[in-house]
């Protein structure tokens, strides 16, 4: 098995330019969706079938900043997840773990049931309606396969979108941190490094997850969580019907005789 | 309340479909089952009917699988392995396991149904004989667990109200079991025959299927909490057609007079619309 690899994205020197956006659709043939005008600058929207990257626009308002709006930009991406909750639900084995330890939808097997973009925590699969099939970031599987650096982290101008051995992506990003908090920015977060046993795409954060969409760690949980008392619900459910069955044809046998 | 940032997978009618039709083949099945086991001589035909209407009803549950996939012609892929050719099967998987459930249940649904059409058949001698007892009782366990592992499917996501709360399971099982019964009692009196005479029992054990449901429903929102606003507002018409189609049916079962002078099918047809309004109202109310 080849080493894991990983990215880490640090939002602090993203600029919005969306040039991974643009290098992830050239490289992957992504037609894209037709354009549309949304309440920002961000005309992506989301993550789906045909974006697999997708720059953030997040305003927040901010007294300090200037106009009152502070920005923030964020290339978000499929997360890898060790505990992969889309994997773990997926049906048919269309999504499997790759020698590089990413996640990999299997365009020759998903038959588009569409069960992992219910489990995906993070909004990242979307279904491809002209190909019938569930889509996201393959993390470059062909070009790591060819020892080539995937295409977003390869278009990234400022070097917010670092990619690496895992190993080596956790100690850029807690390095990373450790410098802005000696600049003071007491803020500064690592996210990914324990969500889902682990995400193979780190981000640097300035502020709490959720801010960026990001399930926190209380919140990061997998879909089979509920298996057991979703069936032990069912179970004691089909029970009492039987015993109310049961009761309900005695009792009413019962009322019939006793009317003769 | 839980956090969600999760895109809704865009199950629709089909999937609707089949966990209206799922559930009424499951528990049509079952009841069948309870009445040749537990009823009397003069509920062969309620039995019989019931087994006919769950292998019909189940017939459409693949069709309506299939037609909602991507690619409808990798059906089998949710069975077999299309890269190893080993079969894909993972008990943690309940769309997964669903899928075997189904196939099983459908020998079992066939079984049954060719006794029940064709008892002087090879098929009808062998299951009218000592292996037919066992044989309903394997069988309505896989009917039971069609009827409520849809609620599991849901539950186990991300998907907001759907993973916020482990009563689906129980609930659509519930409400399946009271369709089923409402369906034998529909069918039964609009054809009339024989199978009538059951339809008192039928209606007897739907009381305690619908306290079932209207005890699972309160379970439902009390453990959604704050969550449960999603499938509020917008969608209360539906949830009081669900609330026509458990609550009233229940008094006029309670209250025979006041179902007096009405049509005997008001109650059974109250209870299926229900129960489909049930299954939108959770369905689409989650992923709006």
């Amino acid at each position: 098995m080849a080493k894991a690899v990983g990215f880490f994205t640090d939002v602090t020197v993203c600029i919005g330019c969306k040039a991974c956006e643009v290098a992830c659709k050239e490289w992957n043939q992504l037609p894209g969706n037709a354009p549309a005008f949304l309440d920002s600058f961000d005309n992506t929207g989301q993550l789906d079938g045909q974006n697999w990257r997708h720059v953030k626009f997040i305003e927040q308002t901010r007294p300090t900043a200037p106009g009152g709006v502070a920005w923030t930009m964020m290339s978000d991406v499929c997360k890898h997840c060790t505990h992969a909750s889309c994997m773990e639900v997926c049906p048919t084995n269309a999504i499997i773990r790759t020698e590089f330890d990413t996640v990999y939808i299997q365009p020759d097997v998903c038959n588009g049931c569409r069960d992992c973009i219910a489990a995906c925590p993070y909004h990242v699969i979307g279904f491809d309606a002209d190909r019938g099939l569930a889509q996201k970031c393959t993390f470059c599987y062909d070009r790591l396969q060819n020892s080539l650096m995937p295409a977003c982290a390869t278009a990234c101008p400022t070097q917010s979108i670092r990619f690496g051995d895992l190993d080596d992506m956790r100690q850029l990003a807690a390095a990373r941190v450790e410098q802005l908090h000696a600049q003071g920015r007491s803020e500064a977060r690592v996210y990914g490094d324990k969500e889902y046993g682990g995400l193979h795409t780190l981000f640097l954060l300035t502020d709490k997850p959720e801010v960026y969409q990001l399930p926190n760690a209380e919140n990061a949980v997998v879909p089979r969580r509920n298996n057991r008392a979703g069936y032990l619900g069912s179970l004691a459910t089909a029970l009492l019907g039987i015993v109310g069955a049961l009761v309900a044809f005695r009792g009413q046998r019962a009322a019939e005789v006793k009317e003769g | 309340m839980p956090q969600h940032f999760v895109a809704p997978p865009d199950w629709g009618w089909y999937i609707v479909g089949y966990f209206f039709f799922g559930g009424i083949a499951g528990g049509a099945y079952a009841l069948g089952t309870m009445l040749r086991l537990w009823g009397e001589p003069r509920d062969a035909s309620a039995a019989r009917l019931a087994f006919l209407i769950s292998f019909v009803v189940l017939l459409i549950c693949p069709i309506l699988l299939t037609l909602d996939l991507g690619r409808p012609f990798r059906f089998w892929h949710m069975l077999i392995d299309a890269r190893t050719g080993s079969l894909a099967f993972k008990y943690w998987s309940p769309m997964s396991v669903g899928a075997w459930a189904l196939m099983a249940f459908g020998v079992f649904a066939a079984g049954s149904f060719a006794e029940a059409r064709w008892p002087q058949s090879a098929v009808g001698r062998v299951l009218g004989g000592p292996l037919g007892r066992p044989f309903m009782i394997l069988g309505s366990a896989f009917g039971l667990f069609i009827a409520g592992y849809t609620g599991v499917l849901l539950s186990v996501s991300n998907q907001p109200v759907w993973s916020d709360t482990w009563a689906l399971g129980g609930l659509f099982l519930a409400s399946a079991l009271s369709s089923a019964a409402a369906a034998i009692a529909f069918v039964a009196l609009r054809r009339g025959g024989d199978a009538q005479v059951s339809t008192p029992k039928l209606f007897a054990a739907d009381r305690y299927f619908i306290i079932l449901e209207v005890v699972l429903l309160v379970v439902f929102f009390l453990t959604l909490g704050a969550a449960a606003s999603k499938v509020l507002g917008a969608w209360l018409l539906l949830w009081l057609i669900v609330l026509a189609g458990t609550v009233l049916p229940l008094v006029l079962h309670l209250r025979p007079a006041l179902a007096q002078g009405r049509s005997p099918l008001l109650v059974p047809g109250l209870v299926l619309i229900g129960n489909i309004a049930l299954r939108v109202v959770v369905i689409f109310g989650a992923q709006a």
